[in-house]
């Protein structure tokens, strides 16, 4: 058993002719909360997509537990799924099911506990969210902390080795964020777990993660603690650390000169 | 200048109209394959029948209403038209036969599978096209589970188990509808109607009826299906995804219809 659950090796990934991914190269140890973050549309969340087999890589590949996720058939995705939980952007509850049900669809879709058993573990999933008392309500009924709370205990269900969690603090109010936060780490501890968080809140992400990839242009930019990438010199980290307007990544989209284009029409 | 302008124009329209044909072939061979893997993946449905049970009263009971109340007015208007026509001829007794057999034959299967269409095939578009722009079946694959054995097979059982359902009752309905204005308005002979019914609907027109509504169940619900789970994951997307529903299962049924009949009649 190596020491790191998943490994990216010089991966790309393109589509309709344009390439996402330059030979990107990442790994997350085991019980460690990885971080990947960078500007929205840098592939972030695709890499999510690959590590949990959705999209193929166009070159390199994708290791989970050793296994090359893209030689996998179906079913041995679906085997390496099972030890992945995930927490979308906007929690992806189903609607049609309560609080309850939702924790517990991945339980009675893949295991074959007693219902009394079921009922046991999601109210204890759901009171390590702190919502134990909103079993009974429906998707439509929560806030949007509250949703993503309900993910993460749906997300957890049947205890993975990997969570996954793609932009966990996008949307929330200052005190959600706080909680949210928390959990993380908790959960990823009392698992003993690996936790992969996409996002672009730097705050947050550096106070509870050990080690953060930064994505940019394709490529990792840069890598390191937080302290460390607190400390950085590259332009690239210091801009998007400190929220800096301009910089690498500049305001202005691509676009002809100003003055000429203001003046074409005189 | 204005020839080429012209040739350019041509040229424009005749790649459009590929592009066009193109796409509509993918589309097509696109809805066969997802046609393919729901009868692939219908096992686990059928282990679990609960899952299609609940869809049924979604896609059947819910659509009851419009059904039947559709079918009594089509029942009431043929026994109107049909009494206006066969009493030149001096037979309307055979009101009750030509009702009966406009309905089991033609307007039954037809009409219910065109508000079929409409009411149930809409909400199975709109509410997969839904559950693909809120990741909900994206969330389902990553906890490896088959979207297509969990959402989209039972609903497509259920479709499929609804129409030739919907189709008995819509008759039966559109019987009472015409017993109602043909008896109870104009005055025709009770047994006369009833009698010449039973002399004249033979079993063969309703095993054809059930055949068409069985093709039309697996037709409009396989559409309804197919346009939620390839909708684009946006407002705009999944509402084109709706009316394209309706116009392709409408298209697709008259066609069918043509075909079915076709068939029947010369065997």
């Amino acid at each position: 058993m190596t020491n790191n659950i998943v490994e990216i090796d010089n991966l790309s990934f393109g589509y309709k002719g344009r390439l996402l991914h330059k030979g990107i190269n990442m790994v997350f140890p085991r019980r460690k909360v990885v971080a990947i973050m960078g500007g929205s549309g840098s592939g972030k969340t695709t890499l999510l997509r690959l590590i949990g087999g959705q999209i193929k890589p166009t070159k390199g590949e994708v290791r989970v537990e050793g296994q090359v996720v893209h030689q996998q058939d179906r079913d041995g995705i679906f085997k390496l799924r099972r030890e992945m939980g995930m927490l979308f952007q906007h929690g992806a509850l189903f609607t049609d099911l309560s609080v309850f049900d939702n924790v517990a669809f991945p339980m009675r879709e893949l295991t074959d506990l007693p219902e009394s058993m079921i009922r046991d573990l999601v109210l204890m999933k759901l009171n390590a969210v702190g919502l134990r008392g909103a079993h009974t309500l429906t998707p439509p009924e929560l806030s949007g902390g509250m949703a993503r709370r309900v993910a993460l205990a749906r997300a957890i269900a049947l205890d993975p080795n990997i969570i996954m969690y793609d932009e966990p603090f996008a949307g929330l109010d200052p005190i959600s964020m706080g909680v949210i936060c928390d959990l993380i780490r908790s959960l990823n501890d009392a698992l003993g777990a690996t936790s992969i968080i996409v996002s672009h809140d730097v705050k947050e992400t550096f106070l509870i993660a050990d080690y953060v990839y930064f994505v940019a242009n394709g490529e990792v930019a840069a890598e390191g603690t937080p302290h460390d990438l607190m400390q950085s010199t590259l332009p690239f980290v210091h801009q998007f650390v400190h929220g800096e307007k301009d910089g690498p990544v500049p305001f202005h989209y691509a676009a002809p000169d100003y003055q000429k284009e203001l003046m074409q029409n005189v | 200048m204005s020839k080429i302008n012209l040739v350019n124009k041509l040229l424009s329209g005749l790649h459009m109209t590929g592009h066009r044909v193109i796409e509509q072939i993918w589309r097509l061979g696109a809805g066969a394959r997802l046609f393919f893997l729901t009868l692939t993946y219908s096992a686990e449905s059928f282990r679990r029948p609960h899952l299609i049970v609940r869809e049924m009263y979604f896609t059947g009971v819910m659509s009851l209403i419009i059904i039947l109340v559709s079918a009594f007015f089509v029942g009431m208007v043929l026994a109107l038209q049909g009494y206006n026509t066969l009493q030149k001829y001096g037979s309307s007794e055979s009101i009750g036969v030509l009702v009966a057999l406009a309905l089991i034959r033609e307007l039954g299967p037809v009409v219910t599978a065109l508000l079929f269409a409409g009411r149930a095939g809409t909400a199975i578009t709109a509410e997969i096209g839904l559950m693909k722009a809120t990741e909900q079946l994206s969330a389902m694959e990553m906890m490896a589970v088959n979207p297509i054995s969990r959402v989209i097979a039972p609903r497509f059982w259920a479709g499929v188990f609804s129409m030739p359902i919907l189709v008995c009752l819509f008759s039966m309905v559109g019987v009472l509808g015409g017993h109602l204005v043909a008896v109870a308005q104009i005055g025709v002979d009770v047994g006369a109607f009833w009698s010449q019914m039973q002399a004249n609907v033979e079993f063969a027109d309703v095993t054809d009826m059930l055949i068409k509504s069985f093709v039309f169940g697996v037709a409009c619900t396989i559409i309804a299906l197919f346009e939620g789970y390839d909708a684009p994951p946006t407002a705009e997307g999944v509402s084109h995804a709706t009316t394209r529903t309706v116009v392709t299962s409408a298209l697709a049924v008259l066609g069918l219809d043509f075909i079915l009949t076709s068939f029947m009649i010369v065997a």
